[in-house]
């Protein structure tokens, strides 16, 4: 996959951007052949789509008491994006699975008909008849015309590509549940409206009724009831105990427990709130529960003129059924609608792409020391999709890493207890086995197998039950695990396992069977998570053992949400320090340093043609890897930082780049997150191009700029490692797009200070001064020919000693000396790398193993400090000396662009949160040179 | 090596000028200045720094703002508000009233015609007198009897408590622009060209009143005196305006010794008529003096001289040491002196002795210090000096530093916490060891990792 940018950058593309550099074409006999899909979101593990829709879409579908399972909408709402698709038949097969439990209407032994606050239902299904795979999410809701006062909806996100429907699963069931929870809140209000108003027209109607029957009464003095009467009577009681039922109705609507609504009656939809969303959940378990505050909400009435209501209602098949805009009031009705086309811009594209984006978010999050120093700010803080308490992204273990510890001497106590527990109980077996490494496989194996089989066993129960008829197979379904009783929950532990046991059946199943639709998997909201690939080939993937599945699957329980991003950032604190001290005794200790990433490179095997055939997988949660090497956050990065130096020019320097083996740590970090960053350029979304993330295209032309600046300029090396050393860089011309293209492009060398923007100013005319290049340390700045612009070159003369001048007119550079290795391998103007967006991912990742390098070196308490109160201060330097030199490779300049950032780590550390703290200019006393091309 | 860049965009006098200037270039190890912090606030002009204590200092200028900063973390402490126009003197007064801790107060004096106290700990006035007739140009402390004195028309002295204890007839429109304590109860003053020396008694009256007597009035000067200076118990030194340099005995106020016309090393004046022309009266004006026990030094127009007491001559000078005039100069514990100019540069020099024989080949740091455009006479002054056969010392540059855009007032030395600049361009800069600096963010860092815990591992 890392190889795929390069490897489409010879073929076509970007020829426009780059046509300045273009080289001599290939011989015949060196060019890669095109790949056969690179029409759309070309990677080598697309899937040959046989799907009949061009894209992902969303679809909205009803089952409808009058005509049945219909499809109401789609996201994009575009006839083309379904295409040839049928609508109406996958809305029946999607609208034929719903496993609610729901039931509404008159309960054996209640009086009155009692609203259940269903969980929605979440599953996946798929047609490989129709090529098409969803996620189909069940919701109810509330229409008093309706059947039981029940409508069932259904929101399914349909996808030509399997892989992406299961591994996006929680994340498609977290931005789901928004959409629906946002639909039921609507609707809720609608519902108590118009139980409200139904009231009034009862109420209206009873005192009708209750007058002409007294009329009636008055009139009659024949002492008997006449029929007449008698019916009046009837209808009365009737209508009173109607009213009865529609009071108990909105009293159950009213206290239905909606803590969100307590703030602000209009603002129920709020994507910041997920946490609280979390506990929902467990709120709705216990509707008797209200809280006062709440009932207000509903008490907003419109003035509203009653009307009569007949005996007998209309029959169902006259009346219209409300519209879904009816039923969820406008307003929440537009949120809903809002939150499926976020979903949709969320999804679209190929997996891998999505997978990619959040294993990178997912380890910049556990740099939180030093990210702030290259990473886009912007991107850090975008919050991604309930990240937080996503535990496939391994983000709750916190938790589990207690546990883990406690309970590993314990692993195979499976079935007994709670779902809970039994995930915590997982874990350990995953890590004994991880720990020993493969030398005993045979024991852990048993151990999981033996685990297996408790699981399948599980499994068969719950698929006993279920399953219905030939076309349609149940693999495994469950409700919403959390809040439920004892007992329930203990059932719902099989359950877990489901997946894989789905999975397995569908390996075998598709190669025999012509069944249009599968049941792959219905699981909890929050509990299961989808397997990664982990074959080498796809019929391969039940065949893996599933213990990490376990691990991972239930390694997320919903009681790690709260806090667990505070936690996570002391995490990454503390592991920071266990890096420290390790990185003390690297000498000693770096075999097992690089452990863990071989073993996790080790289960990427090459074929034979030197194309990867694994696409990337999701994030490993650092649990295990913290527990298996002592390295939990930083280990894909450092593990490949000191032994095992990037070989820059395999990655820069050649297509055989593609053949990712296993000691290409390093660059096989950074082919995954290039990826990430080309995923905006490839995505099939023509209807749509603003929805690319900006970043990306800034991203893209960063990396385009640089990449023309260091085949441009012979003297880019010094010009970069001023920049990198924090020494100002003026780029002085005439020419304002020039110049500030220039800016552009270095710009992603610049190591930012812990704010929120990078320190480049892109233009400026004025005279600069000190204080600008404390603040600045990347200007564009212009050249004039007034007085005023005398000023300005007599300021860059005065202040020359803090600065290096990069004049973009007569092509020359005036910049102390550069010797090091980092910056040649960042910025090698033979690189074959042709793709801005590659290029600059290629940067950042040099950048940031020169971060873990200046995090090691930061945090290294006797780098610094003596380790007796007697040690001479002489000692301490040369011992930060050696490490320097010694440990981490580095060689004279690069010592100083290490140095700097240190101190950049420092200072962002000591900071105090409040203060900003006046920004320090550090300098040398170097002599400078003049570069000429 | 910026020719290329600049062009010819400097005006050839500066160039010309320039090239008379020893400069260093960009390689500076004995530099320790790596790191400056620039500390804003200031409207205008900054013009004083005092000490305060080990790590806080005082900054005023013409804006009437006093601020108050740490010298370690350049975090502005206080901001003292309280003067209308531009202070004109500023002195640190530690009070220490028996059985009670040491107080840290600052007096400012100001062109409104008040004179403030202020409460360094709180940032408070503590007291404000505003019965002057005239600005009052300089205060001085007389720690040892507890009272301070205020000169402008006419001298005035104070108890701590701000009582005017006495005062000394109206002197002169002009005021005095120095004064300087001298032993035995005495202050002299430097009034234009005069030196009045007043003394101090106590009152029968009580213990508190003081009189103030003029005891004596020198009138050895041709010209404004510009600057006065206390060497130690036994000597003081005045510089005036047109170059003289005057040791006095601090007893007997006797003229010890003088060195007149000094900045010109030609004894013959007449000669190079051209050379006088551009040592304009501005140029010889001695600017500020300052001592150790051996040497006066003195910042003569561009130039410094070192004056050694015992020889009683110029052992070392340069001439040109910044483009313009030297503001202020100071020595360090370390042979080493800093000036600071209106050019806007801070030059850090080493005072070295001189160890080549006569035949030998002048290194170009000599050379270069008596400027290019004067081959023939420094040479007769090189003759000169080596006839007399004593220890001969130069003031080698070893470093310079550029940050400020306009003239360099002032500087306050702090020894390893590093150095406080200000200048006209608002600013202060405090130049700091990026070594020491870098460890001591270090010790901060491992420090605060304790605290949070984060050294603890835990998994």
């Amino acid at each position: 996959m890392i190889s795929a940018p390069d490897v489409v950058a010879f073929t076509r593309e970007e020829e426009l951007e780059d046509d300045l550099y273009r080289e001599p074409p290939l011989p015949e006999e060196y060019s890669v052949p095109l790949f056969p899909f690179s029409g759309q979101g070309a990677n080598p593990w697309a899937k040959v789509a046989g799907s009949k829709f061009t894209r992902d879409f969303i679809l909205i579908s009803e089952f409808s008491e009058q005509v049945g399972p219909q499809p109401l909408l789609t996201i994009p709402d575009d006839a083309k994006v379904s295409g040839t698709f049928d609508l109406n038949y996958f809305s029946l097969r999607i609208m034929s699975v719903d496993y609610q439990a729901s039931f509404v209407g008159h309960p054996p032994g209640s009086a009155y008909p009692k609203l259940n606050f269903v969980e929605d239902s979440k599953v996946v299904l798929g047609d490989s008849k129709e090529g098409a795979f969803a996620y189909v999410h069940h919701l109810t809701l509330y229409d008093l015309e309706a059947r039981g006062f029940v409508r069932p909806f259904c929101m399914a996100y349909i996808s030509a590509d399997e892989h992406k429907i299961m591994q996006q699963f929680q994340e498609l069931s977290t931005e789901f549940s928004k959409a629906s929870e946002c639909l039921k809140t609507g609707n809720r209000k609608a519902f108590a409206n118009e139980l409200e108003k139904k009231l009034k027209d009862l109420d209206y109607t009873r005192t009708v009724l209750h007058n002409e029957t007294e009329q009636q009464k008055k009139a009659n003095d024949k002492g008997y009831y006449t029929t007449q009467a008698i019916e009046k009577a009837n209808e009365l009681a009737s209508v009173e105990k109607s009213i009865i039922e529609h009071q108990d109705l909105l009293r159950q609507i009213r206290s239905y427990p909606y803590r969100k609504l307590k703030d602000s009656e209009f603002h129920p939809y709020e994507p910041e709130c997920a946490l609280d969303r979390a506990d929902v959940g467990s709120h709705d378990q216990d509707p008797t529960a209200s809280e006062p505050g709440e009932t207000h909400l509903y008490t907003h009435v419109p003035s509203y003129t009653p009307k009569l209501i007949k005996a007998k209602s209309a029959k169902c098949f006259d009346k219209k059924l409300k519209t879904l805009e009816e039923l969820c009031d406008v307003y929440f009705f537009t949120q809903t609608l809002d939150q499926l086309h976020h979903i949709e811009r969320t999804f679209r594209g190929d997996v891998c792409y999505l997978l990619t984006e959040q294993i990178s978010r997912a380890l910049l999050k556990q740099q939180s020391v030093t990210n702030f120093l290259f990473e886009d700010v912007s991107f850090l803080d975008e919050k991604p999709p309930e990240k937080q308490y996503r535990g496939c992204q391994g983000l709750g273990q916190d938790v589990m890493d207690e546990k883990c510890l406690e309970e590993s001497l314990a692993p195979k106590v499976v079935i007994s207890l709670g779902s809970y527990k039994s995930s915590v109980e997982c874990v350990p077996i995953k890590m004994e086995q991880e720990m020993e490494d493969s030398e005993e496989p045979k024991m852990s194996e048993s151990v999981m197998s033996e685990q297996q089989e408790n699981l399948d066993y599980l499994d068969a129960d719950i698929k006993g039950s279920i399953s219905s008829g030939e076309s349609i197979e149940v693999l495994g379904t469950e409700k919403s695990g959390s809040g439920l009783t004892k007992s329930e929950s203990q059932a719902s532990l099989p359950a877990m396992a489901s997946p894989q046991a789905g999975r397995s059946k569908v390996g075998s199943r598709r190669t025999v069977s012509e069944d249009s639709i599968e049941v792959l998997s219905t699981c909890p909201s929050e509990a299961l998570i989808p397997e990664d690939f982990k074959a080498s080939y796809p019929s391969a993937i039940n065949e893996e053992p599933y213990a990490d599945d376990d691990e991972r699957g239930l390694r997320f329980t919903p009681r790690a949400n709260l806090g667990v991003h505070h936690g996570q950032d002391d995490i990454s604190k503390q592991e920071s320090l266990v890096q420290v001290d390790a990185a003390c005794c690297i000498g000693k200790e770096s075999p097992s340093f690089l452990e863990p990433l071989a073993e996790q490179l080790g289960q990427r095997p090459c074929e034979e043609d030197g194309v990867v055939r694994i696409p990337p997988q999701p994030y490993r949660g650092p649990a295990e890897q913290g527990l298996r090497g002592g390295f939990p956050s930083h280990q894909g990065l450092s593990g490949g930082l000191l032994p095992y130096e990037l070989d820059s020019r395999h990655l820069t320097g050649s297509r055989e780049v593609s053949k990712s083996s296993l000691d290409e740590c390093s660059d096989s970090t950074s082919h995954i997150s290039s990826a990430a960053s080309t995923c905006s350029d490839r995505t099939p979304s023509p209807a749509q191009p603003a929805c690319a993330q900006p970043g990306d295209r800034h991203r893209k032309r960063a990396g385009q700029n640089a990449l023309r600046f260091i085949r441009q300029y012979p003297f880019a090396h010094p010009a970069i490692y001023s920049l990198l050393s924090g020494r100002t860089l003026v780029v002085l011309g005439e020419d304002e797009a020039m110049v500030k293209r220039l800016v552009t492009a270095l710009s992603i060398f610049v190591p930012s200070s812990g704010g929120y923007t990078k320190p480049v100013k892109h233009w400026v005319t004025s005279a600069l001064h000190l204080v600008d290049f404390q603040k600045w340390k990347l200007i564009g700045l212009q050249r004039a020919v007034s007085p005023a612009g005398v000023n300005v070159l007599h300021a860059l003369s005065r202040y020359s000693r803090y600065l290096s001048i990069l004049d973009a007119d007569s092509k020359t550079l005036r910049c102390p000396l550069y010797k090091g290795s980092v910056v040649a391998r960042l910025a090698d103007h033979r690189t074959q790398i042709k793709r801005g967006s590659t290029y600059y991912m290629h940067v950042q990742s040099i950048l940031t193993q020169l971060c873990s390098k200046a995090f090691l070196f930061t945090f290294c308490h006797h780098l610094h400090l003596p380790i007796s109160e007697r040690e001479p201060e002489e000692s301490v330097v040369s011992r930060r000396m050696n490490f320097l030199k010694l440990q981490l490779g580095l060689a004279n300049e690069d010592i100083k662009i290490v140095q700097y950032l240190a101190e950049l780590l420092k200072l962002h550390y000591i900071q105090e949160p409040g203060q900003g703290g006046s920004p320090l200019l550090r300098f040398d006393y170097v002599p400078s040179f003049l570069y000429k091309i | 090596m910026l020719r290329w860049l600049i062009g010819g965009g400097r005006e050839p006098q500066g160039l010309a000028e320039k090239s008379s200037v020893q400069t260093i270039g960009e390689e500076q190890i004995q530099n320790p200045y790596t790191e400056l912090l620039v500390l804003k606030g200031h409207q205008d002009i900054v013009r004083f720094l005092v000490q305060i204590d080990d790590c806080r200092f005082a900054s005023a200028g013409d804006d009437g703002i006093i601020f108050l900063w740490n010298a370690q973390s350049g975090e502005k402490l206080h901001e003292l508000h309280g003067h209308t126009h531009k202070i004109t003197a500023i002195a640190p007064f530690s009070s220490s009233d028996v059985a009670e801790e040491k107080t840290n107060l600052i007096i400012t004096a100001s062109a409104d015609r008040t004179v403030i106290v202020w409460d360094c700990t709180s940032g408070r006035q503590v007291q404000k007198v505003s019965c002057f007739h005239s600005t009052v140009k300089c205060l001085t402390v007389l720690q040892r009897l507890n009272v301070w004195l205020s000169g402008g028309s006419d001298l005035c002295v104070w108890n701590q408590k701000l009582d005017l204890l006495c005062k000394t007839s109206h002197l002169t429109d002009a005021g005095i622009s120095a004064l300087v304590e001298l032993p035995k109860n005495c202050v002299a003053a430097a009034v234009g060209k005069e030196l009045i020396i007043f003394r101090l008694s106590a009152s029968n009256k009580g213990s508190e009143g003081w009189n103030i007597l003029e005891v004596k009035r020198l009138v050895d000067h041709q010209d404004n005196i510009s600057s006065l200076v206390s060497v130690n118990d036994l000597t003081f030194v005045t510089g005036s305006h047109i170059g003289e340099l005057i040791v006095w005995d601090a007893l007997d106020w006797t003229k010890q010794a003088s060195e007149c016309n000094f900045w010109d090393s030609s004894v013959h004046q007449d000669v190079q008529p051209e050379i006088k022309l551009s040592q304009s009266p501005h140029e010889t004006s001695v600017q500020h003096l300052t001592s150790d026990e051996e040497c006066v030094f003195a910042a003569v127009g561009k130039g410094i001289y070192v004056y050694n007491l015992q020889m009683k001559r110029v052992i070392a000078c340069q001439r040109t040491a910044h483009d313009s005039s030297v503001l202020h100069i100071e020595k360090l514990p370390n042979r080493q002196l800093i000036s600071c100019s209106e050019d806007g540069s801070v030059r850090i020099w080493e005072l070295r002795e001189k160890q080549q024989l006569p035949a030998e080949p002048v290194p170009t740091g000599f050379f270069n210090m008596w400027g290019f455009g004067r081959t023939n006479k420094q040479a007769n002054q090189a003759a000169k000096k080596v006839q007399e056969n004593t220890p001969v010392y130069f003031l080698e540059l070893v470093g310079d530093l550029i940050g400020h855009s306009s003239a360099v007032q002032m500087f306050l030395y702090f020894g390893e916490l590093g150095l406080a600049t200000c200048s006209a361009d608002h600013l202060i800069i405090l130049w700091k060891d990026g070594e020491r600096e870098s460890s001591l963010r270090s010790l901060t860092l491992f420090k605060k990792l304790a605290q949070n815990g984060d050294l603890q591992l835990k998994l």
